[in-house]
């Protein structure tokens, strides 16, 4: 939160050059002023796409070329998360991991270092406000023991229900990522190899809480949960 | 007449090459007639790319492509939407898995002094430009994987015209994200990822 907070500031002092007051005004202005200039821009796409290449609209091709045309993930090589109706705190602080390198991702880094913040901010306030229907294709079988795990995590195990954190719902919040319609083979890629790629940032990041938990889950448990949120709308 | 000779000649080598690799193939006319502009062991020629090695789900999936229209370039048109129109499913699966079968190779033809430039766009993208990297979807050796196509080895000519292709307003699959990744691509960045692709084994 407090790290999410500063980047704001830092783009709004980069405009203003002074102290922050009436945030919340002003955010919604600068977010409104930013998304009228993108598609003006994208108006004369057509013609020429040169303009077009530092705009909002440009970026989001970019990434939803990859997380899936409405931001709902695709399967290429590797599984492409979901971003539809992602908490936008989680994006940014990602984007930020990536970057600081504790959460490892070639791809991800060199997407991730050209982002000013205010291009971060308008494009995780973009995929919030998508809501395509779940990728779907996960197994059906174990959905009954992920959504019992889930909702009462596994006391014998010091694992604890995921609801605690992420809602009852999977919509997450802040910096807690939603989990709801999560591509399945991305959940159990993250969840198995949570050490290897997400181990890095334990004492300054909400790995500290899934790092453990990952680690405690078997293999089918993970495939339990995450056939059980991919489905969540 | 000198054309025709030489036809019979190509299609007796290409049989013997065939059969030789797996006896249904061989008989196959079926195999035949792909391999006829697909080339001998289906290594591709000129336009028509290689199909050794391929991904047979890829196969199927522009099988039904052609059929049904959506894949619609000139050469597509021309050839691929008659070639495949009476082609039931069952022989279009045989053919996807005994083209997937077959060893590939690459075909060499791109500029090697860009292929280094090409490797890194592969690899990396150009962020700035929002061109995405090919290796995220094709795979780090470019061997494509289900649906989405092996391009490493397939020839610089081919490539070249698939990406243009998509820029200029050519369907293949729906809800591919490939002209989407093409309208950002510049003909320099172009010639560099097809000629690097052209050389990977």
């Amino acid at each position: 939160m407090a790290a999410a907070g500063s980047v704001e500031a830092d783009a709004r002092g980069d405009r203003r050059g002074g102290p922050v007051v009436k945030a919340t005004g002003l955010r919604l202005a600068l977010q409104t002023a930013v998304l009228m200039l993108a598609f003006s821009v994208s108006g004369q796409a057509q013609e020429a796409m040169a303009p077009a290449k530092g705009g909002l609209e440009a970026k989001l091709e970019y990434c939803k070329t990859c997380h899936g045309l409405s931001g709902q993930g695709y399967l290429g090589y590797f599984p492409m998360p979901r971003l539809a109706g992602q908490q936008p705190e989680y994006i940014e602080a990602q984007l930020r991991a990536f970057i600081e390198r504790r959460r490892t991702n070639p791809i991800m880094f060199n997407v991730a270092h050209v982002l000013s913040p205010s291009m971060v901010t308008a494009l995780a306030n973009h995929f919030r406000n998508l809501n395509p229907p779940p990728f779907g294709g996960a197994p059906r079988g174990a959905i009954a023991a992920g959504k019992k795990i889930y909702e009462e995590g596994l006391p014998e195990s010091n694992v604890p229900a995921c609801s605690a954190c992420h809602g009852a719902e999977g919509k997450g919040q802040n910096e807690i990522p939603r989990l709801a319609g999560q591509v399945y083979p991305y959940m159990v890629g993250q969840l198995t190899g949570w050490k290897q790629q997400r181990g890095h940032g334990t004492a300054v990041d909400t790995s500290a809480v899934m790092a453990p938990t990952a680690h405690n889950l078997s293999r089918s448990q993970v495939e339990a949960v995450a056939a059980y949120v991919s489905y969540l709308k | 007449m000198k054309r025709i000779g030489l036809k019979t000649a190509i299609l007796a080598i290409l049989a013997s090459t065939v059969s030789a690799i797996s006896s249904w193939a061989g008989e196959s006319a079926a195999v035949r007639n792909c391999t006829w502009c697909h080339g001998a062991g289906a290594q591709g020629y000129t336009v028509a790319p290689r199909l050794a090695g391929q991904r047979p789900e890829y196969i199927m999936s522009q099988i039904r492509s052609f059929r049904e229209h959506a894949r619609n370039n000139p050469f597509s048109k021309q050839y691929m939407w008659n070639a495949v129109a009476a082609l039931d499913p069952y022989t279009a699966r045989d053919l996807a898995s005994y083209f997937a079968s077959l060893p590939p190779k690459p075909a060499n033809d791109g500029d090697s002094a860009l292929a280094s430039r090409g490797r890194t766009i592969y690899l990396e993208g150009i962020p700035e430009a929002n061109i995405v990297s090919c290796y995220a979807c094709h795979g780090p050796n470019a061997e494509g994987v289900r649906d989405i196509p092996r391009l490493g080895g397939l020839s610089y000519s081919y490539l070249k015209g698939r990406l243009e292709q998509w820029g200029q307003g050519y369907h293949s699959t729906p809800g591919s994200p490939m002209p989407m990744v093409a309208t950002h691509l510049g003909p320099e960045e172009i010639e560099a990822l097809t000629s690097y692709l052209s050389f990977v084994r």
